[in-house]
């Protein structure tokens, strides 16, 4: 473990409960034809480095294809990962077995995205429920019953309902089910995989709001993963911004949005519309060209450096071979948070 | 942007000036005849552009704002029962046949749908859309002529390499290129409306201001009005000069940008911006969700549809559908029975109103 990169954004020995370090996975690329060989690899995470605190939320940002997802999942073993270590509660993840892990997913649970592909749309909800304690051997004939109308009432959701099935259920609802199922087993950290993004603002700020209870009346960790920076500041303690496989920044919620340092995070933050006429009206831009580059193919150097609004307009071509050739590593540097540019500049955004 | 301005003055001198509306809306409605019963979707949906007007149509999904737009544009199934009046320059649309329809399309009204990858044909390459979008218009357009303006429309939006990239195939561009593909189409015959429904939607927040930029450039290039369809009150905010709010198929709040954001009088409005979270202000303030879910279309009870949801409602709200009336502000309309007690406050806090609460108590309560 590269302590020089890495040692900085730790946080205080003792209350971390789950330390991820240099994660990385990588999907193999095969040529066509008979012979399939191994040409290239997506590095859909690449290096990838935080620490997650009890009864913390860690938001974890950034647009589609950075990696965000493929962390969270690598983290349950969904998708094991490549190399690099997860430890959890002083126990390392990755090299468990799917078998040696099942024990371990009591206390690390995931929330997905979607919530009517992730409920089974045969069974009741009672049922969704029961299925993870009888798995987990927690199911008790005498009690279960009434544990599972408590985590209904829990989520905000009628105990009466247990018995219908999720197409009977509007989005909102489902989502709060989804929770429910996770929060059956007692776990630690959940998982939270973009879970407002499919529901309507009215709705989502419900949910929102019970997550927000949940953490502080039963002490729970998240590591809330989502491309809505508005959801992601509301919620989180600790924020980390993920480009192209990599962590950019990271740094206390207020510290990140308040005084963003890496240019990325600046033309993020700027791109968002506010829902404010006339602030929206006063506002400069800084809008960013082109799209995301393969990660099957980043670029060298830098990765951002092929969008980046700095190294266009501002830097000399001096200071550009840095960025061309020299990797930034996440440090501190004088900014008092770890970005990851070699010419990181706080600048007020909103 | 410079030409909305000076139409808002004109308008603020003449607050009726239907003559100079380019699309004028007037009690649309629509049913859908389903196996379950008559499915109202929209039930009476009435604005009037006026011309390099930007009209945001803001609401959350199944409150009609879509199906008002297909409507307009008479893209909706045969199996659909519109009633009300579609006026474009004066000229009525409802009840055109699809030959009739197909001349205002793409040429006095086009639109932009949310998915760009669905609205371009894949097989044929990106020039070749264009020009069809072109000829179909201008009958004596040229291959070679068609062509150049494609290239010309492309460069406009802010593809780089024009030339080279009429040549490409859908696939071959970006989700953000696609869609600025779509929007470059949409102006070609420089329209007088663009109809963007969930232009942003499917992009990510980066490309999404990019996108929103070039609406910026086709809307002043041709000068053409545009009604912006949305969920994301952010992207109103920025964009539209005027902003209809819609709820179980109605209007219930339209009236300007600066109204509808800071002096909102009608309880769903405001429930929508105290449940939005927002990304500048640091002090963690408490959601104000809206309890409950929107009502089916399907035999919809009497009475304000939002009343089940709102925490203003009293008895008069279950048995009278308020209609739209003007509160204070200039063309401020609210539909409301109780917006006076809004109108009365200094500033209106949703969490005055709300219940900010994680579980929405009727549903626990339902429970005996």
């Amino acid at each position: 473990m590269s302590a020089t990169s890495v040692g900085a954004h730790r946080a205080p020995p003792g209350e971390v409960i789950l330390s991820v370090t240099d994660l990385t996975k990588y999907f193999p690329i095969m040529s066509n034809g008979i012979v399939r060989r191994h040409v290239g690899d997506i590095k859909a995470v690449d290096g990838v480095s935080f620490d997650l605190r009890r009864n913390e939320t860690l938001g974890l940002v950034g647009e589609s294809g950075c990696g965000k997802s493929t962390t969270g999942r690598a983290i349950l073993h969904l998708q094991p990962a490549s190399t690099g270590s997860i430890f959890f509660d002083g126990r390392e993840l990755t090299t468990l077995t799917q078998r040696q892990m099942r024990p371990l997913r009591r206390d690390i649970q995931i929330v997905f995205q979607d919530p009517y592909a992730s409920l089974n749309p045969r069974i009741p909800v009672n049922s969704t429920i029961a299925e993870a304690m009888h798995i987990h051997g927690l199911w008790d004939a005498k009690e279960g019953p009434a544990r599972i109308r408590e985590l209904l009432r829990l989520v905000g959701l009628n105990p009466e309902h247990g018995n219908r099935y999720p197409h009977e259920f509007s989005g909102g609802q489902r989502q709060r089910i989804g929770i429910a199922r996770a929060l059956a087993l007692e776990p630690k950290v959940m998982v939270l995989d973009e879970p407002v993004s499919a529901l309507d603002v009215s709705i989502q700020a419900g949910v929102i709001n019970l997550l927000e209870d949940l953490k502080n009346r039963l002490g729970l960790s998240y590591l809330f993963i989502a491309h809505d920076l508005s959801v992601v500041r509301h919620i989180s303690d600790r924020v980390a911004v993920m480009y192209l496989g990599k962590i950019v920044e990271i740094a206390d919620t207020d510290e990140l949005f308040d005084r963003p340092a890496h240019p990325y995070t600046q033309s993020l933050l700027s791109a968002i519309p506010l829902p404010d006429p006339a602030r929206e009206r006063a506002r400069e831009r800084i809008i960013i060209t082109g799209d995301v580059p393969s990660p099957a193919n980043p670029p060298s150097g830098c990765r951002f450096r092929t969008r980046c609004p700095k190294f266009a307009n501002e830097l000399s071509d001096e200071q550009r071979e840095q960025c061309i050739n020299l990797e930034p590593a996440l440090t501190p540097r004088d900014i008092g948070h770890p970005t990851a540019c070699h010419y990181a500049d706080v600048l007020e955004i909103l | 942007m410079s030409n909305t301005v000076e139409v808002s003055d004109v308008h603020e001198h003449d607050p009726v000036r239907e003559s100079a509306a380019v699309l004028e809306v007037d009690n649309l409605q629509v049913r859908f005849p389903t196996d379950d019963g008559v499915v109202h979707a929209v039930r009476g949906v009435s604005y009037s552009l006026r011309p390099g007007e930007v009209l945001g149509i803001v609401g959350e999904s199944g409150s009609g704002k879509s199906v008002t737009s297909l409507a307009v544009m008479g893209l909706l199934p045969r199996t659909a029962r519109i009633t009300g009046s579609v006026r474009f320059r004066g000229r009525e649309l409802v009840g055109l046949n699809d030959r009739e329809m197909s001349a205002v399309r793409g040429h006095g009204i086009s639109m932009v749908f949310q998915d760009p990858m669905t609205s371009l044909n894949p097989v044929y390459k990106i020039g070749v859309q264009l020009a069809e979008a072109l000829q179909a218009h201008q009958k004596g357009l040229s291959d070679r002529d068609a062509q150049k303006r494609s290239v010309e429309l492309l460069d406009m939006v802010g593809i780089p390499n024009a030339a080279a990239r009429v040549g490409q195939y859908p696939h071959e561009f970006s989700g953000g290129m696609r869609q600025r593909v779509v929007i470059a189409i949409a102006m070609a015959n420089a329209p007088d409306v663009i109809i963007a429904d969930e232009p942003t939607t499917a992009l990510d927040v980066t490309v999404q201001a990019q996108v929103l930029e070039t609406l910026r450039t086709a809307q002043a290039e041709t000068h053409a009005s545009m009604v912006l369809i949305t969920h994301d009150l952010g992207v109103v905010a920025g964009l539209a000069d005027r902003v209809l709010v819609m709820y179980a198929g109605k209007p219930v709040e339209t009236g300007d940008v600066d109204d509808i954001y800071y002096r909102p009088r009608m309880p769903y409005t405001v429930g929508l911006l105290g449940s939005l979270p927002r990304v500048d202000r640091g002090e963690r303030q408490r959601l104000t969700p809206i309890h409950g879910a929107p009502p089916s279309l399907l035999n919809l009870p009497p009475g304000c549809p939002f009343t089940p949801r709102c925490p203003m409602s009293r008895d008069k709200c279950e048995t009278e559908e308020p209609t739209l009336e003007a509160v204070d502000g200039v063309n401020h309309y609210s539909a409301c029975h109780f917006s006076a007690e809004l109108v009365a406050k200094d500033e209106v806090l949703p969490e005055e109103i709300f219940d900010s609460g994680a579980v929405d108590d009727a549903d626990l309560e339902a429970e005996q």
